[in-house]
């Protein structure tokens, strides 16, 4: 009797998880088991140019990673970019994303245009900057800067990264103005209204009242976005490949000259190791954050 | 095991989903896909495909142009991994040596051996040499080139400025100078990174002012004075005298440049003279590269067709090859095209077609005496042991070349100093130098 | 009165900039190729088709077609594997399931770089290189944790009387799945195909490594215009623009799906 409902309990256990199942082992097979790779091959030297270098290097891969001067620029590159561009695009998303909360003639139409730099295929507008507007012989902003002397600027090649970092604002801008608006959105305008019969000015309620409120929005905007601007690869790709020298190389930049120029795997495998690292500390802050905000959910 | 496991998964996943997918390929009828450098012969090519395909009709030919760095990273990638994506693709004089004693790509002799029509003894001797291992050929050319400098006659006698055959670089440096305005550049030199790319006529100033990558016993010699003064010298004359956004312009920023009116002289591959249009063709003047200490400092480069070894279809390959680069060929571009499009420095016998020599006169005469005096074994003042005129045949100098040509194309940018560069390249160049010392 | 106006032209002001490079896109892509590469910029000219006749009739349609094929199988088996999964963590939670969302998302989370190498030399020893489907797989990896925790977000909103009157019924575990489930959370599968159509139509890391001819998408067209072949302005916007459509339209029309799926289901 006892066995009986215990296999009927074990039946309804695993009736529960079989949904479950196809895609855990997918996503388990696809990701963990090459990271266990990863991890591998970053102790052997291995030059796919080479056929027959394949050897067993210790931590040969790690120590020269620690050592070489690029892995020091690349890292410093990758929390230049992501702190500048989740920053400039965080306070002017929260602009425009006032903005558009607020009585403004065109609301709909503002938001439509506005989200437009976020769809567009990250590959097509880094192309349009570079060859259509910032090109020094043919592009628009020289020719529209020359009264003001800048009309020679090479602005892609002198200030890399300034332009990679304007072209991901241009980008992600739209991204926490949505978010951030949504946020806004679900405030309650009659506790704007209650506080500005209370006598407190627009500045005073935007401190007091709305910004606590979309702080958590904020913050998921930030983090989400912190994400995926870690990753940044196509812009850098189409603007200036990582250079002039090493000014724009990222670490996603970086992994890929060391694996498919370079042809380097055990390196390659090294660099993509120390990045998970990285990567796993901002993105444990990040769920962090996700699961405050479904903790209510999660509960259910 | 466990790869093996994923393995299973994604290739029962992959055949099913082709299964599901169908038609593609199958049939009697074969494809073969050819990796080309995006330049406007391989464009004229492209436009000639058809007449390939009325001749072999079973045979389907895809090509895929890339430019030139993206191009050389996925063959590489490709020869490397023996992974049979292409069955041919276009190399250069520093593949071909380096590749066919790896065994990546095919022997052509018993091809060409087994093909009457082809001549190969036709195919101009520097250039063959330059494609050979061992004797044998292993790719065939579809266009040599050296470089020269091109420039534009109308603008320079402007300013009462005319030029030798064989000028100097200082001469060359006087004229740019003193034609250089706000709207015209003075002249257009390659900054664009890359070995393939800023990296060619940079290092034949390095090479005239006698300077070299590396000594007979593989010393890096980047931070000698004749490789400095030679960086120096062409950076500066970028600065003071080159196109805007030097940093960004290749080949093909200093046709457009060029063509445009928009710089007065260029100094660059000799095959870019066959793309002159407008005032560019009409008033363009040509002299050998320009020189310091070394005489004939102009490059040599082939762009050739290979076949990897990986190729399953190594004899539609070959019909490909065959038609692209044999004599015939020279004459449907001609016909069809016109005699200026000729592919040149691959054939001698296409300086003496009447109609060629109409049409390329100004250049055909320097491309040819600039190609017959370089020397891949002897390219500067010193003894060097490697091959090559503007690059070192080793297999790190792609990625030696690609990083040492940015931090030049930092110095272009204003990033920092030509001393800082050049000491970075010259650990950089150490460092690849040492796996060659025994 | 003056207030609105005011923040009205301050609005279109900033939109206006963001929005430019767009415009400006469109109209290079509209002008011949001499009227896009003059010096100074055209501003006034007759619009004309001619690129994008050029690029529909030239090399790019399979490049789009590829794309296509990625992104579309790849959203297809992101919800045919993910809304099991979101069911079972969800409506009949199984022991230690937020364990195994967090599990989900981290690894949306890891970057390429931890599984790039092996992928590439597995991949590379298949045969799979330049293989749409094989990229497909990839994209399916990329977007599945995503895929489950949204649909996750979107069953929890279903009430779970509905669910309990169905087993009371008999109804039995596939039925009430594919009778209950799947209307009602229509709305949700179509937000979470949007997000991984987005995501795998844009994608451009594991397309220029892992394809070359065969395989390649849309944004390794755009990629051959880097080092240019001639005048090539006009045509490169043209591509660029016709590149860019279906996602850009997707978006503008499922604005409220986008939301929610962009922040994960955090955001109604």
């Amino acid at each position: 009797m006892r066995a009986t409902a215990a296999s009927a309990l074990g039946r309804e256990a695993w009736a529960r998880r079989l949904p479950l199942l196809p895609a855990f082992v997918y996503v388990f097979l696809v990701t963990q088991i090459p990271f266990v790779l990863t991890i591998y091959y970053s102790f052997f030297s291995w030059n796919l140019l080479k056929p027959g270098s394949f050897r067993f290097a210790g931590l040969e891969n790690y120590g020269s990673i620690f050592t070489s001067e690029s892995i020091r620029i690349a890292v410093w590159n990758t929390v230049l970019l992501t702190i500048s561009v989740i920053g400039i695009s965080v306070v002017l998303g929260l602009g425009v994303a006032m903005i558009l909360n607020s009585e403004v003639f065109g609301k709909g139409l503002m938001r439509t245009l506005m989200i437009a730099p976020f769809l567009i295929m990250p590959t097509a507008g880094a192309l349009i900057w570079k060859d259509t507007l910032l090109n020094p012989l043919f592009g628009l902003l020289p020719y529209l800067l020359s009264p003001f002397g800048l009309g020679r600027v090479d602005w892609v090649n002198q200030y890399p990264m300034v332009t990679v970092v304007t072209v991901e604002v241009w980008r992600w801008t739209p991204f926490m103005m949505l978010i951030i608006l949504a946020g806004l959105q679900s405030q309650n305008p009659e506790v704007l209204e209650a506080a500005r019969v209370d006598g407190a000015n627009a500045i005073q309620s935007f401190r007091r009242i709305t910004l606590p409120l979309v702080r958590p929005f904020i913050e998921l905007g930030a983090l989400l976005g912190s994400l995926f601007v870690v990753q940044t690869f196509d812009s850098i790709f189409m603007l200036t490949f990582g250079g002039p020298g090493e000014d724009t190389t990222n670490i996603p930049f970086l992994l890929y000259l060391v694996a498919f120029q370079g042809f380097s795997i055990g390196e390659a495998s090294a660099i993509g190791v120390v990045a998970v690292i990285i990567t796993t500390i901002v993105a444990t802050l990040a769920l962090r954050t996700l699961f405050s905000i479904f903790q209510i959910e999660a509960r259910r | 095991m466990a790869t093996t496991a994923i393995g299973l998964i994604v290739a029962l996943a992959g055949a099913a989903c082709s299964g599901a997918g169908g038609g593609g390929g199958g049939g009697s009828s074969k494809t073969i896909t050819i990796a080309a450098v995006d330049n406007p012969q391989m464009a004229d090519l492209k436009n000639l495909v058809s007449d390939f395909q009325s001749k072999h009709s079973d045979i389907t030919v895809k090509i895929v142009t890339l430019p030139e760095d993206q191009l050389r990273q996925q063959v590489t990638q490709d020869v490397a991994a023996n992974s049979g994506r292409y069955d041919l693709f276009t190399i250069g004089t520093y593949e071909v040596p380096l590749w066919a004693k790896k065994g990546w790509i095919e022997n052509l002799s018993p091809y060409i051996a087994k093909d009457s029509s082809y001549d190969a003894n036709d195919l101009i001797p520097g250039i063959r040499g330059a494609l050979s291992y061992q004797n044998n050929l292993y790719a065939v050319p579809f266009y040599g080139e050296s470089s020269m400098l091109m420039y534009r006659k109308d603008m320079l006698s402007a300013k009462g400025i005319t030029l030798p055959d064989h000028p100097t670089w200082d001469q060359v440096a006087a004229a740019a100078k003193a034609v250089n305005t706000s709207s015209v550049s003075g002249i257009c030199l390659r900054g664009l990174p890359g070995w393939g790319e800023q990296l060619a006529p940079l290092d034949t100033v390095v090479n005239t002012y006698g300077g070299r990558w590396f000594d007979e016993k593989w010393n890096a010699q980047l931070n000698q004075p004749e490789f400095k003064a030679a960086v120096n010298f062409y950076i500066n004359l970028i600065k003071t005298a080159g196109e805007p956004g030097a940093g960004n312009a290749g080949f093909t920023e200093c046709l457009n440049a060029y063509n445009n009116g928009k710089v007065a002289m260029w100094y660059d591959a000799t095959v870019a003279a066959s793309n002159f249009t407008g005032d560019a063709a009409k008033n363009s003047g040509y002299a050998f590269a320009p020189h310091v200490v070394k005489d004939w400092s102009g490059w040599l480069w082939a762009w050739a067709l290979g076949m990897p070894s990986s190729s399953k279809k190594k004899d539609a390959a070959w019909n490909f090859a065959d038609w692209a680069t044999n004599k015939d060929y020279i004459k449907l571009v001609g016909q069809k095209l016109g005699w200026a499009h000729v592919p040149p420095g691959t054939r001698t016998s296409t300086y003496s077609i009447p109609e060629y020599q109409q049409a390329a006169g100004a250049f055909a005469q320097v491309t040819v005496d600039s190609i017959a005096h370089a020397d891949v074994t002897k390219p500067t003042v010193q003894p060097v042991p490697y091959v090559g005129v503007q690059y070192v045949d080793i297999d790190e100098f792609q990625q030696l070349g690609d990083q040492v040509s940015q931090e030049f194309a930092k110095v272009i940018a204003g990033g920092q100093t030509v001393d800082q560069a050049i000491a970075k390249a010259q650990s950089l160049a150490t460092a690849v130098g040492k796996k060659y010392q025994t | 009165m003056r207030p609105k106006l005011l923040k009205s032209a301050l609005g279109w002001l900033v939109v206006f900039v963001f929005f430019f490079p767009v415009l400006w896109m469109w109209l290079e892509a509209l002008k011949t190729e001499p009227q896009a590469a003059s010096s100074p910029p055209t501003i006034f000219f007759a619009p004309t088709l001619e690129e994008f006749q050029t690029v529909l009739s030239g090399d790019f349609p399979p490049y789009f077609i590829n794309s296509a094929i990625a992104s579309i199988l790849s959203t297809f088996l992101v919800v045919a594997l993910g809304l099991p999964a979101a069911y079972a963590l969800a409506i009949r939670p199984v022991k230690r399931s937020r364990d195994v969302l967090f599990f989900f998302i981290s690894t949306r989370f890891l970057p390429f770089a931890a599984s790039l190498v092996p992928l590439y030399l597995l991949a590379r020893d298949l045969h799979l290189l330049d293989n749409i489907f094989a990229l497909a797989l990839i994209y399916t990896t990329i977007n599945l944790p995503l895929g489950v925790w949204l649909l996750r977000s979107f069953l929890l909103e279903i009430p779970h009387d509905l669910f309990e009157a169905a087993r009371v019924d008999g109804a039995q575990f596939r039925h009430e799945i594919l009778r209950i489930v799947v209307p009602l959370i229509a709305p949700g599968i179509a937000a979470t195909s949007l997000i991984c159509l987005i995501f795998s139509w844009n994608e451009f890391f594991y397309a220029v490594n892992f394809t070359s001819s065969e395989a390649a998408t849309a944004p390794l067209f755009l990629v051959s215009f880097i080092s240019g072949r001639g005048l090539f302005y006009a045509k490169l916007a043209a591509a660029a623009t016709l590149a860019s459509l279906p996602v850009l339209l997707a978006g503008w029309i499922a604005q409220k799906q986008l939301i929610r799926g962009l922040t994960m289901g955090a955001v109604k």
